[in-house]
């Protein structure tokens, strides 16, 4: 598997987890996945109406033993800060995957506030977060974050770098 | 005829059998907890809104079991994408209840878009769930594939505080051990 294709070494990190729901907003940089995820049997994927309810979806889950993994961009994260403190308070296991916008190479101003404010968003509402560097190293990652999930019963995000994703304009996106 | 929100939450609740409940927070939970507190009943602190979409994870999680939400007019409004969530999904096990007094009852009975005509059945069917009536909730929520949806007017009315245990911890441990048996705290 070369590592620019991250997104099938992160799905099988996923089913060697036994992870059964995956709830999504749609991301240019989550589409393979996400496709990778819609084709395994294994897995229910969930399309969401904002990614606040990807959390309901994992507590949920949760509670009726299976795990959960939600997929966003880094505007996400801004959506789930309240309810993240139900993941806090319930120690809910929970890995979410996030597509990095306003960091390095961004194209579009209005991404940039909250991207900058993405890890500490997170760790204000007690979520770590692991930040791999390079496309070999997103996988990896991903299995570390996983297991210190389901092992501690934490909230773990995952930030996938912008310069990784590499989308570099509204055309590229649109034509992705 | 009025109905009493602890009247109908004690209804739907009777003989639950193997049912699992998710109760939206505020007075559906306590309406939940004043029918008999119970470790199959998931009652919410917090996390407004989101009372829908934890019943959707249970039921797609458990789909042998029949699960029901039983959430206020204010709590299902905060959460209205979520319906059309669980019309993608289609859970056929899974329930919800809106307990309806047109106000949000923790904050000073300030009136909700229902009161103003707002048709949250209406938004429900819209989005491929099915209705039914109050007095059709036994079927409806044990045995009619779903999901099925139900809004329950009732009285405005302040009414005592009967309050579940608070701590999330436990409520989901307590939770997990009773539905999964207790290789759930080893999980």
């Amino acid at each position: 598997m070369p590592p620019s294709d991250w997104p099938a070494g992160i799905h099988r990190e996923l089913a060697q987890a036994k992870v059964r729901l995956v709830g999504f907003v749609p991301d240019a940089g989550h589409k393979r996945l996400i496709e990778l995820c819609q084709a395994d049997s294994s897995m229910r994927t969930v399309v969401l109406t904002t990614e606040e309810e990807g959390i309901g979806l994992v507590v949920g889950g949760w509670l009726g033993g299976e795990k959960g993994v939600l997929l966003m961009q880094s505007s996400g994260v801004g959506n789930i800060i309240n309810v993240l403190g139900t993941v806090k308070e319930c120690r809910i296991p929970l890995v979410t995957l996030v597509t990095m916008r306003g960091e390095e190479g961004e194209f579009n101003p209005w991404q940039v506030p909250m991207g900058q404010a993405t890890r500490g968003v997170l760790e204000a509402m007690g979520t770590v977060v692991h930040a791999p560097s390079s496309a070999e190293d997103i996988a990896p990652t991903v299995g570390t974050a996983l297991r210190l999930a389901y092992n501690s019963y934490a909230s773990v995000a995952v930030l996938i770098p912008q310069r990784v994703i590499g989308i570099k304009s509204f055309q590229e996106q649109a034509a992705r | 005829m009025t109905l009493h929100r602890r009247d109908a939450v004690k209804k739907l609740l009777e003989n639950r059998g193997e049912l699992l409940v998710v109760a939206g927070l505020g007075s559906t939970a306590w309406d939940c907890t004043a029918a008999g507190d119970s470790p199959l009943t998931f009652p919410l602190w917090g996390a407004m809104g989101q009372a829908a979409m934890m019943g959707l994870g249970l039921a797609l999680a458990q789909p042998k079991r029949r699960v029901l939400v039983v959430t206020g007019d204010g709590e299902m409004l905060m959460g209205l994408g979520s319906l059309a969530t669980i019309g993608v999904q289609k859970p056929a096990n899974l329930s919800v209840v809106v307990i309806d007094n047109e106000r949000y009852g923790e904050t000073g009975m300030q009136a909700t878009h229902t009161a103003s005509g707002i048709d949250l059945a209406g938004v429900a069917r819209s989005c491929g769930l099915t209705i039914f009536d109050f007095k059709d909730h036994r079927a409806a929520i044990h045995e009619r594939p779903g999901p099925n949806f139900a809004v329950v007017k009732v009285a405005a009315e302040k009414i005592p505080l009967v309050l579940p245990p608070r701590e999330g911890a436990l409520l989901k441990a307590r939770f997990r051990r009773a539905l999964l048996g207790p290789e759930a705290d080893l999980a």
